[in-house]
């Protein structure tokens, strides 16, 4: 399968441990540029552990962990951040109570100016936040809105196209469709594949197979820890893979159950 | 709500969907807001009852008890958007001022070093609460709390120990007073009224730090560690250091405080500024800032000061019993803030 020059990322045979629970075992995942690889599984399978190995929060046990070709061991997010892999977590994206420019910049601010007249260049933070969402799609009615009044898609635009801005070659996105409706989620999945169409390879965790099949182009499936399932986009079908996910024959119980008090 | 409208071609093109937004509601949402209308009824209030109140010399007097409460309000609020809170603030200005005149009393000739040597003992303390608070990730309230009764604890005994009594020597007649007093108490006279040179501290305070909070990077970090210290962290800005600095301007505006506490009156009382901390506090929530974080202004904070020095002179010209301020202060404080909740709520409702 691993047969392309070399992936943006690769993981092979990951494992992690917090003392004797096995939280991850024998996880392979491949990134190329220009993909979307997708992680999925139900909540408890691991895909939380597996995103932070990758973002630099935990380091994996066992395993190799290469960054185009080099086998690394992060040190902590901005380690992961200064070779080029930024996550964009559900919640961790922005602060709410600030525009949508400071948020933009937050931590990577431009400024102008010599010693004590040094200051924001705030004219460069708007336009560029403006012409940076544009590029990306996102047409935003004020950038000096406080981000929090932005609906949850598109702050999770906004997150996606600053990792973009930043140059990002790896965007890690976790569950960004998870607290959204069916609208929502098309803006932000229409955004992935922005982002992919920009060469970035993006790590799509989540736990909707449809979303998944929509715009993915590997899949990895875990399961209390383990990898389940591991397929490209022509290896499986749609209905296979909401199968596997879902747990075959568990699922099939479930829908007799629920289905016989409608009477259809 | 989402964009799915086509991309503008222009950048200065006025949007369309902006109408909603009126030049009112973008002025209801300035944190000053509240504070400004409340600052202009409190002036209104006391024109009307104390016919004193209007005289020039009456303006001096005014601003110079917001100036006292103004210099400490400033770095509070930055705190306060900065998410934490500092109960020692009160108290340190007292122990900024008993270093200062006890050292140069003590130890030298010039009181000149006792005001250097203030100066780095109180940085220290500040260190010391921003650097416990972000190594124990205990509240800030606990933690200065804990330097509160410390330093309280602290300004008597030592002061009884190395003087005798709860108050300092006279540092009056010692070298470099002249001086001190001139940077720190002096006063000048423009168009027949007095105006203390804290006035002008207070103001420059003022200036520097709106200039810090909206056009400096470290102002954009102050706003993203008050409104969500995770976030931050997470692209990158330095949580901790921006904490400590913040506890560090507390300290420098403390040690200002301290200094003319020293140099108006020669002499320091050790029991001195316990509760002064909330007093901060209340003129910085006053002023727009969210007893959260995240959000607020110094020049808020300036504008809560103002109302407070308007309000405990106001009753003494309008010959109240001063018994009235405290309530007037309660009032004041709730409608702050529960305009400031109303905003918080508007801001974020609509996600």
């Amino acid at each position: 399968m691993t047969t392309e020059p070399t992936p943006l990322v690769e993981l092979a045979d990951v494992s992690k441990y917090y003392g004797n629970i096995r939280a991850l075992e024998g996880v392979s995942l491949e990134v190329n540029a220009g993909e979307i690889s997708c992680v999925l599984g139900d909540n408890g399978a691991g895909k939380s552990t597996l995103i932070k190995i990758v973002a630099g929060l935990h380091r994996h046990d066992a395993g190799t962990f290469r960054i185009e070709g080099e086998e690394v061991t992060l040190a902590n997010p901005r380690d992961a951040l200064d070779r080029g892999i930024a996550t964009v977590y559900q919640d961790l994206a922005v602060v709410p109570l600030m525009p949508v420019w400071r948020n933009f910049f937050l931590g990577s601010e431009p400024t102008k100016g010599k010693g004590p007249l040094k200051r924001l260049d705030v004219e460069l933070m708007r336009t560029t936040t403006r012409e940076a969402l544009l590029r990306m799609g996102i047409d935003l009615r004020d950038v000096d809105q406080p981000i929090g009044t932005l609906s949850g898609g598109e702050r999770q635009c906004v997150a996606i196209a600053r990792a973009v801005h930043f140059g990002a070659k790896v965007l890690v996105l976790d569950e960004p469709t998870a607290a959204l409706g069916v609208k929502q989620s098309g803006v932000v999945l229409k955004y992935v594949a922005a982002a992919r169409d920009e060469g970035l390879g993006v790590v799509l965790i989540t736990h909707n197979p449809h979303h998944a099949y929509l715009v993915g182009d590997r899949f990895v499936l875990l399961k209390r820890g383990v990898m389940a399932a591991s397929h490209t986009k022509d290896s499986v079908t749609l209905d296979e893979l909401t199968r596997q996910m879902a747990g075959g024959s568990e699922l099939e119980d479930l829908r007799h159950e629920l289905e016989r008090p409608t009477g259809t | 709500m989402s964009s799915t409208a086509p991309p503008s071609n222009g950048v200065d093109h006025v949007d369309e969907r902006l109408l909603r937004t009126t030049p009112l509601k973008k002025l209801l949402a300035r944190p000053e807001l509240g504070s400004v209308v409340g600052a202009i009824a409190v002036f209104a209030f006391f024109a009307v009852v104390a016919d004193s109140f209007l005289k020039p010399s009456s303006l001096g007097t005014v601003l110079y008890a917001a100036s006292t409460i103004g210099i400490m309000a400033v770095p509070v609020a930055l705190l306060m958007i900065g998410g934490e809170f500092d109960l020692s603030a009160g108290v340190l200005v007292t122990s900024s001022a008993l270093i200062s005149s006890m050292f140069s009393y003590q130890m030298t000739a010039n009181v000149w070093v006792g005001v250097g040597v203030s100066l780095l003992v109180t940085l220290a303390i500040g260190v010391f609460n921003g650097f416990m608070l972000t190594r124990t990730k205990l509240p800030s309230f606990i933690i200065t709390l804990g330097t509160f009764l410390m330093l309280t604890g602290l300004n008597l005994g030592l002061t009884k120990l190395i003087s005798g009594t709860v108050s300092t020597k006279s540092v009056a007649d010692m070298e470099g007073f002249p001086s001190a007093r001139k940077l720190f108490a002096s006063e000048a006279t423009i168009g027949g009224v007095e105006f203390k040179v804290t006035i002008l501290w207070w103001l420059g305070l003022v200036a520097l730090a709106t200039w810090i909070l909206l056009r400096t990077r470290f102002g954009n970090w102050i706003f993203a560690v008050g409104g969500g210290a995770d976030a931050a962290r997470a692209v990158g800005v330095p949580v901790h250091r921006t904490k400590i600095g913040l506890y560090m301007g507390v300290a420098f505006c403390a040690w200002i405080s301290g200094q003319h506490l020293l140099f108006s009156f020669d002499v320091v009382q050790s029991g001195e500024g316990v509760g002064n901390e909330l007093i901060y506090i209340i003129a910085a929530v006053i002023g727009g800032c969210l007893i959260t974080g995240g959000y607020g202004s110094a020049i808020g904070s300036a504008v809560g000061a103002l109302i407070f020095g308007m309000t405990s002179k106001g009753i003494v010209y309008a010959e109240w019993n001063p018994d009235w301020f405290k309530f007037f202060l309660g009032a004041m404080l709730l409608l702050a803030t529960l305009l400031n909740a109303w905003i918080r709520k508007r801001v974020e409702a609509t996600k």
